[in-house]
């Protein structure tokens, strides 16, 4: 499962951080903000519009991210489930 | 050696965005603070003297904030240079203040790590201890210090004295500057050591706090949320028009008398008249508005401190996305309504160039505070002070108008530009939402005096200069006696021709030259184009409105309105455009779609207005 598809409030583990293309800034950004393997997320809450963007609690903080931006992140499967 | 007469050391406070460092930047240095550039960009500088109790003086400079070393946009780029000493005309800082948010470890702690990696002396500033102990987090900073080589310690900085022990830890570097202890080398996993650390030094009965959940739950639900941003703005815009009033009126009597004290003393001529019809009149037609930009940048620093603005950029986004802006979009166009250079500036937050010049683009069409001196003039002469719903005053109605027109144009063009070109690849969010926060005091006031500060450097060089100019324009060749005669009625009758179709006069033409380098410059105009054509020409500049109420018509004002939404922007703007682009061309093409713009529709107001008998 990605982070783009795990549904509000339901606990998800980080498995990888994705490259879409080479040199994807992208997702080395999401690595830097911490969705490293092992990391806990959650998504606390979605926009008004579309359901996006999507605010992702990962750690002590909270960063808002498109769609398109969570789906590099896979989680592990089975958790949160 | 004499602890004064050593040569100031440098420290660089850096941190990741949020971390309170700039409220520390200012706990530190207070008012002794110089905001400048950093050479060839327009990321702001920040540097302050501390002196410190052995008499020790050091220069501190507050570097953008920064997620990592691996530069995402030019604020962290700049960091990055400046921290590694290779930035052209910076020195290199002798010693780094990494700031951390103590609610926030995971995420600062990493950066920390990055940091340490660089081998220079550094203290670790655990800031915002007080929230931190408030939620129940317990840190051991001692423990913390060995395991990472470098000082640590603790920082309220927003609390007097929150400094002090920061302070000592300076100045014993001072004595001995030297390297961290530990390395981690290259290639290091940084998450892998930041979780050591945090499980050996931290500990934390929750991960976020109670209030920002319940907050977070109602700010940023689909519809209260929308409906609470929509209060905000409106309750901006009411306190923009109603509260600056008393203070405006003042200004207005002040100014009135100044002019006359001086015309009373000294000879008749063209001294005289250039002192106060010129100078006097022009300038505190300007300053005047200074109480608007206060109350409207207090909001908005409010607003940005509290940490509601990114929830803000939050709830738009999606809406900002689809007209071919990002979210992050908001906060600099939201800045453009004060100024838009600020806002354009501000722009650099924006870490996609596409978006950033799209952005950059559309800025100019917010009504910044710079025309709302023309609004304000127009809407107290011809909009009928009354109360509407039983709450709102239709004067505040009319300007909250103009400015949803802005917003609305600028949506349009963005879209149209996001139609228009051939790039359509992939736009990156990851918009930090930090913990709300109390706004401090001393920061809205350094923050305040600041603006304040840039605008009035804007009034006394551009402005006065303009006012002056235009003075000369009116009082030769024939010494003011009739202004249709003068060098500006020339000018000012030759572009009516062209500016007949929007239903300007030829006052209105004059105005609109020096009002295209500094729009707010265009009322002062005014009242010196009235001022000197009247015979009773010292009542003529406080009696403005009512004059230009007989004089001109409803359809006339309310096509200087609509032009003024999209009114070519000022000189300064143009300039601000150039250099953030980098390009002439950007730079011409926003001028020569803002003319048409404004032109198109100041052209279609005025031929209904007439159509509908307002003529």
């Amino acid at each position: 499962m990605r982070l783009a598809e795990l549904p509000r409030r339901v606990p998800g583990i980080v498995a990888s951080v994705e490259d879409q293309g080479p040199n994807d800034s992208i997702a080395r950004r999401l690595r830097e903000l911490g969705f490293v393997a092992g990391e806990q997320v959650e998504v606390v809450a979605v926009g008004p519009m579309g359901s996006e963007p999507i605010l992702v609690q990962v750690g002590f903080t909270r960063f808002a991210l498109r769609r398109a931006e969570a789906a590099r992140v896979r989680l592990l499967d089975g958790a949160g489930a | 050696m004499n602890a004064e007469t050593l040569a100031p050391l440098r420290l660089a406070l850096v941190g990741n965005p949020n971390c309170g460092k700039t409220a520390l930047f200012n706990q530190l240095t207070g008012s002794r603070q110089k905001v400048a550039n950093y050479a060839g960009v327009t990321v702001e500088r920040k540097e302050g003297r501390l002196r410190g109790p052995s008499g020790r003086s050091y220069a501190v400079l507050d570097l953008p904030g920064a997620y990592s070393l691996n530069a995402a946009s030019l604020d962290e780029a700049v960091a990055r240079d400046v921290i590694r000493g290779c930035y052209p005309g910076e020195a290199a800082p002798d010693a780094l203040v990494c700031v951390m948010d103590a609610t926030n470890l995971r995420l600062h702690l990493r950066f920390a790590l990055e940091l340490r990696e660089l081998g220079k002396p550094m203290i670790v500033a655990v800031n915002m201890m007080d929230a931190a102990r408030r939620r129940g987090i317990g840190i051991d900073l001692v423990e913390l210090e060995r395991l990472l080589g470098v000082p640590v310690v603790e920082t309220v900085a927003v609390r007097r004295h929150g400094a002090r022990a920061l302070v000592e830890r300076i100045e014993r570097m001072a004595e001995a500057l030297h390297a961290p202890t530990q390395r981690l080398g290259k290639g290091a996993d940084l998450h892998a050591e930041t979780r050591r650390l945090l499980a050996a030094t931290v500990r934390m009965p929750a991960r976020t706090a109670r209030i920002d959940d319940a907050l977070d739950r109602w700010l940023l639900h689909p519809l209260f949320g929308l409906l609470a941003l929509a209060m905000v703005m409106f309750l901006i815009f009411q306190a923009v028009y109603a509260w600056a009033t008393p203070l405006m009126d003042l200004i207005d009597a002040g100014t009135a008398w100044l002019g006359e004290t001086v015309g009373a003393v000294l000879p008749e001529g063209p001294l005289s008249s250039l002192l106060v019809d010129g100078i006097i009149a022009g300038v505190g037609g300007v300053i005047v508005f200074l109480p608007q930009i206060l109350i409207l940048f207090a909001f908005i620093l409010a607003l940005e401190e509290s940490g509601y603005l990114p929830r803000a950029a939050f709830l738009l986004d999606r809406m900002m996305a689809s007209a071919g802006l990002s979210g992050r979009s908001f906060i600099p166009l939201l800045s453009s309504f004060a100024c838009a250079i600020p806002g354009i500036m501000a722009t650099r937050s924006i870490q996609d160039p596409r978006d950033r010049l799209a952005t950059i683009l559309v800025a100019p069409l917010m009504t910044c505070s710079a025309r709302l001196p023309v609004y304000a003039l127009l809407i107290g002469a011809f909009i009928p002070q009354k109360t509407v719903w039983g709450v709102f005053n239709r004067q505040g109605l009319v300007l909250f108008g103009l400015y949803a027109a802005g917003v609305a144009s600028a949506l349009l063009v963005s879209w149209v530009m996001k139609q228009w070109r051939r790039d359509k690849g992939e736009h990156a969010l990851l918009l930090e939402l930090p913990s709300y926060r109390v706004p401090h005091a001393r920061d809205l006031l350094i923050g305040l005096w600041e603006r304040a500060m840039i605008f009035l450097k804007r009034v006394g060089g551009i402005i006065l200069a303009l006012t002056v100019l235009l003075w000369v324009l009116l009082y030769f060749p024939n010494g003011g006696a009739d202004v249709t005669q003068s060098l500006a009625g020339r000018i000012g009758q030759a572009l009516s021709v062209v500016f007949a179709p929007v239903g300007f006069n030829w006052q209105i033409c004059i105005a609109l030259i020096p009002g295209l380098a500094a729009r707010e410059v265009a009322v002062s105009s005014l009242a010196t184009v009235y001022a000197l054509s009247t015979a009773d020409d010292t009542a003529a500049a406080q009696a403005l409105a009512p004059l230009i109420n007989d004089g001109w018509s409803l359809a006339t004002a309310l096509s200087l309105l609509v032009w003024y939404i999209y009114a070519p922007m000022c000189i300064s703007t143009l300039a601000t455009i150039k250099r953030e682009t980098n390009s002439w061309k950007q730079m011409a093409g926003a001028t020569g779609y803002l003319f048409a713009l404004a032109y198109a529709a100041a052209f279609a107001t005025y031929q209904v207005a007439v159509l509908l008998g307002a003529g």
